[in-house]
C-alpha cells in the first residue's frame, strides 16, 4: 500500500524554478543599466514598489477571493509610520535606514491586525463594502490628526541621515541608484516570501476558502480566522511597500490613504491577472505606465484605463497574464500559427478604431476642459481642430470604419479560437488515454 | 430644525440605498456604480431643465438613467454573470470610473449651476429664528411618496409578485413562464431610476459636481451594511439614523476633553492623548457613519434588520 501511494513530495529546487528565479534576479540587477535617464530610474523605483503592493493585494483577491477597496490604508499607514521612524533616526535612534521598510511592514501588520479584525467579520460582497467604509474612515480620520499626519501639507523626512552599519561604507541613499537596489532587494525577497506563502498550509487553505467557504468550514477550518490571517500577512507586505515609498519620496501626504489609490491597486492587479502569481507584476508595470507616462500624453487617461478594465472584466476575466498563458498553450499545441492573420487583422482595425475614439475623446476634452489653450490639437501626430466640424466627422468616420473592420476580424478570430480549443481538448484527452 | 434637516437628508440616503438594496437582494450584485447613477440623474436633470424646465427634468431624467441602467445590465453586466459575484462587482466598479470620466468630459470638472426651481425656492416656515426651506419639504414628500409607491408596487401588484417570486425562487418562477432575466434587467433599471430620482432632487439641494458620487457612495454602503444586507426596512432606519447623526453632530462642539473637564478632570495640552480629547464633535462628524459601521460590526454583524449571517 505504502509503495503505491507515495505522499506528494515538495521539491523547492527544480530546474525550471532555479532558471526563472535567477532570471528575475538578473533582470532586477541589470535594469538600471538599460535606464539611461534619471526619469527612467525613478520609473523603475516606482514600479518595484507598486509590484510589492500589487502582489500583496493579490494575496487577498487572487489567493483568498477577498475583494478589498481599502488596500491603500495599509500601504499609506506604513509610509506614515516609516516617515516618523526616519525622523526619529535623524533624531538619533540607532537604526539603519535600510531597515525602514521593515518598520513600515510591521506598522502595516499592526494596522492589519486592528482593522482586519473588523473587516474580516464578513466575507464576499459585505467584506468589500466594509473595507471601503474603513478606508474612508481612516482617510477622514487622517485629516483630524494633523499632529501625526501633517494635515493637508503632509510630513517630510530625509533618507540620507542616520548612522547604521553600512552608512559609513557609503550607503547613504543619497544617489537614487542606491534606493533602486534597496527596492530591488526588497522586491526579490518579498516576491520569494509571498510565493513561498502560497505553498504553506495557510496559503492552500486560503484557496479552499476562496473556492468554497462552506466546505472549508465543514472540514474544520474557521474561515474567519483564515481571512484574518491572510489580511494580516497581506498588510505586512503592503506596509513594506509603504515603507519603501517613504524612503523613495521622503514625504507622506494623506492622499496616500485615499480610496482612489486603493481602487488603483484593485484595477491594475486585476488587469495584470489574479489567477497567476506573476500577474500583479504585469499589473504594477501597467499601473506606473498609466500613472506616469500615459497621463503625460492625455488628460483623459482614466477614461481609457476604465474602458480597458471594463472590456477585460467582460471578455478576459483572467487579465493579461491569463491571455499570455492561453496563447502560450496555443503555441505548445501548434495552434498559434492559424491565429496569426486574425490577430493581425484585429490589431490593424483595432488601432484604427482606437485612433478614431481617441480623436473624439481628446477633441471633447480640448473643447470642454482645456478650452483656454485654443482648439487645435494632434492625435498621434495628425493635426485636428476641435472647433471644426470636419475634424469631428473625420474622427467619427474613422471610429465607425475601424469598429466595423474590427468586428469582422473578431468574428473570424472567435471561430478560429473555438476550433483550436476543440482540437486542444481532443489532444489532451488522447494524451490522458495514453497514460492510463 | 436639525431633526427635519436630518430626516430629509436621511430620506435622500434611503432613496439611494433602497435601489441598491433592491438590486442586491434580487441579483446578489452590489452595484458599485449606484452613486454614479445618482450623479447622472443630477446632471441629466440639470441639462434637461436648461433646455426646458425643472418639472420636465423631474420626469425625464430618472427615465434616462433607468434606460442607461437597463442597457448596461442587458449588454454588459449579464455577460459577467457566469464569472461570479466578484466579476459583477468589478464590472460595476469599472463603470463608475467610466461614468465619472464621461461626466467630466461632457460637463467639465467644476460644479454646474443646477438651481432649485423658483416655485420652491422659499422658506416654508420659521422655527427658532431659522427657516426651513420649501425645497427640503418637497424632498421629503417625494421620498415618502416614492417609498410608499415602491412598497405598494412590491406588495400589491402582479409585477411586484413576480419580482418577489424571482427573488427567492428564480428557477420556479422561470418554469412558470416568466422571463427572469428580463425581470432582473427591469429591477436593475428600476433601482437606477430611484438613484436618478434621488439625483434630480438631491443635486440642486446640495451641489452638482463630479465629486458628488464619491461623496455619497461610501455612505450608502454603510447604510446598507448597518441596516442589514438586503433589508429595505433596515435601510430606512439606518439612513434616517445616519442623516440625523450627521446633521446633529455638525452643530455641536462638544469634545471628550470638555466632558472630562466638566467632570472635574483637568485636560490640558500636556495630557496623554490630547489630540483625541480636544476633537470637537463637529470635527468628527464626517467619520461618524463609519464609526457606526465599525461598532455595528463588532456588536451585531448582521445589521439592524439582517436575517442571514454568513
Amino acid at each position: 500500500m505504502s509503495s503505491t501511494l507515495k505522499p506528494l513530495q515538495f521539491k523547492p529546487l527544480n530546474g525550471v524554478r532555479i532558471v526563472v528565479w535567477s532570471a528575475f534576479a538578473v533582470i532586477l540587477l541589470l535594469l538600471p543599466l538599460a535606464a539611461q535617464s534619471s526619469f527612467a530610474l525613478t520609473l523603475l523605483c516606482l514600479t518595484g514598489i507598486a509590484a510589492i503592493a500589487c502582489m500583496s493585494y493579490n494575496m487577498l483577491l487572487g489567493q483568498a477571493g477577498m475583494l478589498s477597496f481599502g488596500h491603500a490604508v495599509y500601504t499609506g499607514l506604513g509610509t506614515f509610520v516609516a516617515i516618523h521612524a526616519m525622523n526619529k533616526i535623524l533624531g538619533g535612534w540607532p537604526l539603519p535606514m535600510w531597515l525602514i521598510p521593515l518598520v513600515g511592514g510591521f506598522a502595516g501588520l499592526a494596522f492589519g491586525a486592528l482593522l482586519g479584525f473588523v473587516t474580516t467579520r464578513k466575507a464576499g460582497t459585505p467584506f468589500s463594502m466594509i473595507t471601503l467604509g474603513v478606508g474612508e474612515l481612516v482617510f477622514a480620520a487622517a485629516l483630524m490628526f494633523p499632529e501625526f499626519f501633517g494635515g493637508e501639507a503632509g510630513i517630510n523626512s530625509n533618507r540620507t541621515g542616520g548612522t547604521g552599519w553600512l552608512h559609513g561604507m557609503g550607503l547613504t541613499f543619497g544617489p537614487q541608484i542606491q534606493v533602486y537596489y534597496l527596492i530591488a532587494i526588497y522586491l526579490f525577497v518579498c516576491t520569494a516570501a509571498m510565493y513561498a506563502f502560497t505553498m504553506t498550509p495557510l496559503g492552500r487553505i486560503a484557496n479552499a476558502v476562496r473556492d468554497n467557504a462552506e466546505r472549508a468550514e465543514f472540514i474544520g477550518y474557521d474561515t474567519r480566522w483564515v481571512r484574518y490571517l491572510i489580511v494580516m500577512a497581506s498588510s505586512f507586505f503592503a506596509g513594506i511597500a509603504g515603507g519603501l515609498t517613504a524612503l523613495n519620496v521622503e514625504a507622506a501626504t494623506s492622499d496616500l490613504l485615499h480610496g482612489v489609490r486603493s481602487g488603483g491597486y484593485l484595477l491594475f492587479t486585476f488587469l495584470g491577472g489574479v489567477g497567476f502569481f506573476f500577474g500583479p507584476l504585469i499589473g504594477s508595470v501597467l499601473l506606473i505606465f498609466s500613472l506616469v507616462v500615459l497621463s503625460e500624453f492625455t488628460k483623459a487617461w482614466q477614461l481609457y484605463v476604465g474602458i480597458v478594465f471594463l472590456i477585460m472584466v467582460v471578455y478576459a476575466p483572467g487579465g493579461f497574464s491569463a491571455l499570455l498563458m492561453l496563447n502560450l498553450r496555443r503555441v505548445k499545441y501548434g495552434e498559434w500559427r492559424k491565429m496569426r492573420w486574425p490577430y493581425a487583422g484585429m490589431l490593424f482595425f483595432g488601432l484604427i478604431a482606437l485612433w478614431g475614439f481617441a480623436a473624439v475623446v481628446e477633441m471633447a476634452y480640448q473643447f470642454q476642459v482645456a478650452a483656454g489653450s485654443g482648439s487645435g490639437l494632434t492625435v498621434a501626430k495628425i493635426p485636428l481642430d476641435s472647433a471644426q466640424p470636419v475634424s469631428w466627422m473625420i474622427a467619427v468616420a474613422v471610429l465607425i470604419a475601424g469598429g466595423i473592420g474590427f468586428e469582422i476580424w473578431r468574428r473570424k478570430f472567435a471561430k478560429v479560437w473555438s476550433d483550436g480549443e476543440e482540437r486542444i481538448a481532443e489532444a489532451v484527452k488522447k494524451a490522458e488515454a495514453a497514460i492510463v | 430644525m436639525s431633526v427635519l434637516n436630518g430626516v430629509s437628508y436621511g430620506l435622500l440616503l434611503f432613496m439611494l440605498s433602497a435601489g441598491l438594496t433592491l438590486i442586491f437582494s434580487m441579483m446578489g450584485v452590489l452595484n458599485f456604480a449606484h452613486a454614479s447613477f445618482y450623479m447622472l440623474g443630477a446632471y441629466f436633470a440639470f441639462q434637461v431643465s436648461e433646455w426646458t424646465n425643472y418639472w420636465v427634468a423631474f420626469l425625464v431624467a430618472p427615465m434616462l438613467v433607468a434606460l442607461m441602467g437597463g442597457l448596461f445590465e442587458r449588454y454588459i453586466l449579464r455577460k459577467t454573470h457566469k464569472f461570479g459575484h466578484v466579476a459583477e462587482l468589478l464590472v460595476t466598479f469599472g463603470l463608475s470610473f467610466v461614468i465619472l470620466e464621461l461626466v467630466q468630459l461632457i460637463w467639465g470638472r467644476t460644479a454646474v449651476d443646477y438651481k432649485v426651481p423658483a416655485a420652491l425656492d422659499g422658506s416654508l416656515f420659521k422655527l427658532f429664528n431659522s427657516s426651513f426651506p420649501e425645497y427640503r419639504a418637497f424632498m421629503m414628500v417625494v421620498a415618502i411618496g416614492m417609498l410608499a409607491s415602491l412598497f405598494l408596487m412590491l406588495k400589491k401588484t402582479r409585477i411586484g409578485l413576480v419580482i418577489q417570486a424571482a427573488l427567492t425562487h428564480p428557477e420556479t418562477t422561470e418554469a412558470l413562464g416568466h422571463n427572469v432575466p428580463r425581470v432582473f434587467a427591469l429591477v436593475f433599471a428600476g433601482g437606477c431610476a430611484l438613484a436618478g430620482l434621488a439625483g434630480v432632487i438631491g443635486g440642486n439641494a446640495f451641489i452638482t459636481e463630479p465629486g458628488m458620487a464619491q461623496a455619497v457612495g461610501a455612505i450608502i454602503f454603510v447604510v446598507v451594511v448597518v441596516g442589514g444586507m438586503g433589508s429595505l426596512g433596515g435601510a430606512l432606519i439606518a439612513s434616517v439614523l445616519i442623516g440625523l447623526l450627521q446633521t446633529f453632530a455638525v452643530g455641536l462642539d462638544w469634545s471628550f476633553g470638555g466632558g472630562l473637564q466638566s467632570l472635574g478632570i483637568n485636560v490640558t495640552s500636556e495630557t496623554f492623548g490630547y489630540p483625541v480629547w480636544k476633537l470637537k464633535l463637529s470635527q468628527v462628524a464626517p467619520i461618524l457613519p463609519y464609526l457606526l459601521l465599525v461598532v455595528m460590526l463588532v456588536v451585531r454583524p448582521k445589521g439592524i434588520m439582517g436575517t442571514r449571517d454568513e
